[in-house]
């Protein structure tokens, strides 16, 4: 149902599916229509006008009626068209599938064979087939079904390259599945979306070519009326009766034009990334719509979240993903953000500088002061100044945030002349020191680099270097280590903590490995549901955890050194953040919990930096 | 003790192809020629970092990927492979990726019928009682079966994985990094279940992991690999709380640990080899402290380090 509405929502797309529609229900009529046999000559009735007397559409130069003609003509046309198509699918789907599922040897052969076809002009081709066949209307499908073969191959290899290297093709062979099986069972219903696709994309240049060649004489042989032969033999009237040629032709129009809007309809409808809102272009800024009123500045931190509230709206269904959290950094002091998938950490980091995605996501609450100033509130010109030139990001993955086609001594001149005036020269120069200050080893050549030339450990340093390009004074660091080994991981934290100290660096770590926060970290706060559930200095927070899910979730962790032993688990899973219960989101997975905790909202409570949210802590804090 | 996998002399060379006339070069190394045995009902850890081989002698182990030198000896016979009924019901694989290794196209019923009809040739009937009692040895609820696979969590779907494995009823189960998608907190499930599954089905474990202590919990002996050849074995709990190799030494020291202060266990600049143009002698030379002329000039081999413990170093701990 949602295929169908996304694909009426594109008013094109609509329009051409009612075109279409109307034409396929005349030709279905064509029996019931009281319609004159289009065959039968009449020569004392030749070119009679449109309207004429028993002839609505006119004659042609053997008088014979228009749009008889034209409406079995239309049939002839649709029918070839749609058969050249489904015959050019066929094959060339199954000959990609081999192609891109064997591949090596059998691939390379196929392809060059595929290439070969491709290097002719298609219609040069489609003449030779049709020399070699005979004229007529079958083998001028052949030809059009032939010549377009390359396109389906080379498309539906293409995927199947991409899915049978995907797991669950090893999956299948392992559960004793044959090559036949795997193709038909598992592979063939994850591409028959694009051939489908593939197939209403082309149905219109089918029936152009069709056309083509029957105009050249070589499709349907006279009496058949097709469209494309009724423009052949309209030509010599041209100008004595234009009717009989602009007949066809619009015909030809109405038909190409409203399958090819239809067929791009679908394609669009059956995307992905279209159903889930992805190709919409995200704003500049995360949407602001603070519901109640902004809190007043506490003077706390230099970078300081007040009571945030980020949510994202999809349809009508609302993802509470970040609520009433409260966080603060001091100049110099590293802050761990610890918490599941879900819990809502990474959110509340991009809330900061306005980088969620919108839509879907909206701020409706709270505030984020940078020196007092709330960035919320702030225009976008002002925002856009202080990304990474006073507040900089770090990310997991620094293969996908580097440019993979500009070197990276480029892409760290290009963040610092952002921000500001200065000669290629001495951004250079200022490159070079940035890769020795996160210890790259020769990085006058490194500078030259491509991403993909350095190992993992040294792009996430390129990743640190361009956060420290502009000298900030926050860094938010996004789970920087977790696609690291471990022996880099350690690297990469005694970096961070070193440039801390040096430059007096306030650092929001985000992560999920206690051992990290735990040798990182100053203070933590621990995130379970979009809400901090535990705050405190690390020693506090670690060593006498008082909300029952830290403690919990502390003896989830094996560490090193315990030998082999049966582990602590919490059973269920984290909370749905589009359905979080009332209460402690904890509640349901707690053996502690009590009819109370299920019944309203809790309240952080505790003294200083350290509070918890629990009706029974642990232990009671100070 | 019966063996239920031996591996004797077994390597893996990619060959790089050298463009359109290159001639082909030498290849990249990714497992290097490696002897191990793994008793009946034992879990065989292997510990290394990426690059380091690990998911290249999985797949080797079951079939996927043809080994370029040396045997593969399942429960006493050569790996064949050429019977896919046949071998499936020897070893089976676990995905590291729960979500990608169920088609998407399928509902879970589906999926968990293939190993039943293809490798046991079972009734409908019979099909169903047994994916039951699968399901309710993994628990999972049984409604679930008429679900297409994104409708689950990584934890769920990991389950439907370790379901799926199962239904083949296997000998040995290649488990690739079997958590290391999971959060924490389901995490712990997911590796209490397996050892309560091995117990129940006498089954035999490959536990391959990056996570030292995941590693550690559920291993009886630990592989050490580094840059494809194995640098160490030994008992879980001696490997890392006694080790011989530097290298796993500078592992265990890396693992973050709550408690201990932050420090860089190495220098700060050091490398992975280069597998395109792998150094000779040792390939932890470059990073080891202990490291001398001999280290850079011979690749040292797996020696005796007394107990059930061997390394391969010329300077052990």
């Amino acid at each position: 149902m949602s295929f169908l509405k996304l694909l009426f929502r594109n008013r094109l797309a609509a329009m051409g599916a009612v075109v279409l529609g109307l034409i396929l229900l005349l030709v279905v009529l064509i029996p019931l229509l009281p319609l004159q046999d289009p065959d039968v000559t009449n020569t004392s009735n030749r070119f009679l006008p449109p309207l004429s007397d028993g002839h609505l559409l006119g004659t042609d130069h053997l008088g014979r009626d228009l749009l008889a003609r034209l409406l079995h003509g239309t049939r002839l046309s649709l029918g070839v068209g749609i058969s050249a198509a489904l015959i050019a699918g066929t094959i060339g789907s199954a000959v990609g599938i081999i192609a891109g599922y064997f591949g090596g040897r059998a691939d390379n052969i196929i392809m060059r064979g595929i290439d070969m076809l491709m290097a002719f002009p298609y219609i040069l081709l489609a003449l030779a087939i049709v020399a070699a066949l005979g004229p007529g209307l079958f083998n001028a499908l052949i030809a059009v079904a032939a010549v377009n073969i390359p396109f389906f191959a080379r498309n539906i290899r293409g995927i199947t390259v991409g899915l049978a290297g995907r797991e669950f093709i090893d999956a299948a062979r392992l559960a004793g599945m044959g090559h036949t099986r795997i193709i038909l069972t598992e592979l063939l219903p994850n591409v028959l979306s694009t051939i489908v696709i593939a197939m209403s994309t082309t149905v219109g240049w089918m029936i152009l070519e069709t056309a083509g060649l029957s105009f050249l004489g070589l499709g349907s042989q006279p009496p058949q009326a097709d469209l494309g032969s009724m423009l052949g033999e309209a030509r010599s009237a041209l100008i004595t009766d234009p009717h009989t040629s602009i007949i066809p032709g619009i015909m030809i129009f109405l038909i190409v034009m409203s399958i090819n809007l239809l067929g791009d309809g679908v394609r669009d409808a059956l995307d992905p990334r279209l159903r889930s809102g992805a190709l919409a272009r995200p704003r500049a800024q995360t949407l602001v719509e603070r519901k109640g009123d902004i809190p007043t500045d506490d003077q706390k931190g230099l970078l300081n979240i007040q009571n945030l509230e980020t949510q994202f709206h999809v349809g009508k269904r609302v993802y509470r993903a970040v609520n009433d959290v409260t966080l603060f950094v001091n100049p110099g002091e590293c802050l761990g953000v610890i918490g599941e998938s879900g819990s809502g950490k990474s959110v509340t980091a991009l809330s900061v500088m306005g980088l969620v995605a919108s839509p879907p996501g909206v701020v409706t609450g709270g505030a984020v002061r940078y020196e007092g100033e709330d960035l919320l509130s702030a225009p976008f010109e002002s925002l856009r100044r202080k990304r990474g030139d006073k507040v900089a990001y770090i990310f997991q993955d620094p293969l996908s945030t580097l440019h993979p086609l500009y070197r990276v001594g480029d892409q760290l001149m290009e963040a610092i002349q952002v921000h500001h005036k200065m000669s290629d020269k001495e951004a250079r120069a200022k490159a070079v020191d940035l890769l020795k200050s996160v210890r790259i080893p020769n990085p006058e050549s490194r500078i030259r680099s491509y991403p993909h030339e350095m190992s993992g450990g040294m792009r996430q340093r390129v990743g640190i270097a361009m956060a420290l390009a502009n000298d900030p004074d926050v860094i938010i660091a996004d789970e920087p280590t977790t696609a690291l080994d471990v022996t880099v991981q350690a690297q990469i934290l005694a970096l961070l903590d070193d440039l801390r100290r040096e430059r007096g660096l306030a650092i929001v770590f985000i992560t999920h490995d206690f051992g990290v926060v735990a040798q990182l970290c100053d203070r933590v706060a621990v995130l379970y549901g979009g809400r901090i559930v535990e705050q405190g200095t690390t020693t506090d927070v670690l060593d006498h955890p008082a909300h029952p899910y830290t403690k919990r979730l502390m003896a989830c962790v094996p560490e090193l050194g315990g030998g082999k032993r049966r582990l602590e688990a919490i059973p269920g899973l984290p909370p749905m953040v589009s359905d979080l219960p009332p209460g402690c989101a904890f509640a349901p997975r707690c053996d502690k919990a009590t009819e109370a905790c299920s019944r309203g909202e809790i309240a952080l409570a505790g003294s200083g930096t350290r509070a918890v949210r629990c009706i029974h802590p642990e232990e009671e804090i100070a | 003790m019966s063996i239920a996998l031996k591996v004797d002399g077994l390597a893996k060379t990619f060959p790089i192809s050298g463009g359109l006339f290159g001639r082909q070069k030498a290849g990249v190394r990714a497992v290097r020629p490696m002897s191990f045995e793994v008793p009946t009902g034992e879990t065989l850890g292997i510990v290394g970092e990426s690059g380091c081989g690990k998911s290249t002698l999985a797949r080797m182990l079951v079939g996927l990927l043809e080994p370029t030198e040396g045997t593969i000896e399942i429960e006493g016979k050569a790996l064949d492979n050429a019977d896919p009924a046949k071998f499936g019901r020897l070893i089976q694989y676990m995905f590291q990726d729960p979500v990608s290794s169920l088609n998407p196209r399928k509902t879970i019923k589906q999926i968990m019928e293939v190993p039943l009809k293809r490798l046991y040739g079972m009734g409908r009937a019979e099909r169903d009682k047994r994916i039951g009692e699968i399901f309710d040895s993994v628990n999972l609820r049984s409604e679930f079966l008429e679900r297409y696979p994104h409708e689950f969590s990584g934890g769920q779907a990991q389950r439907i994985g370790v379901a799926r494995a199962l239904a083949a009823a296997p000998r040995i189960i290649i488990l690739d990094e079997p958590v290391s998608a999971l959060d924490v907190s389901v995490q712990a499930q997911v590796l209490n279940l397996l050892r309560d599954l091995k117990g129940e089905f006498g089954l035999t474990y490959l536990f391959i992991s990056h996570d030292l202590a995941v590693v550690e919990a559920v291993s009886d002996r630990i592989v050490v690999l580094y840059f494809g050849s194995v640098v160490e074995i030994g008992k879980a709990e001696e490997v890392f709380a006694n080790p011989r190799h530097p290298y796993t030494k500078l592992l265990a020291e890396s693992a973050p640990v709550v408690g201990r202060p932050l420090k860089a266990p190495e220098q700060k600049d050091s490398e992975l080899p280069d597998p395109l143009n792998p150094p000779p002698g040792c390939a932890f030379a470059t990073r080891c402290p202990r490291a001398t002329d001999q280290c850079r000039r011979e690749e040292p081999r797996l020696e005796a380090m007394g107990g059930d413990q061997y390394a391969a170093c010329f300077h052990p701990l």
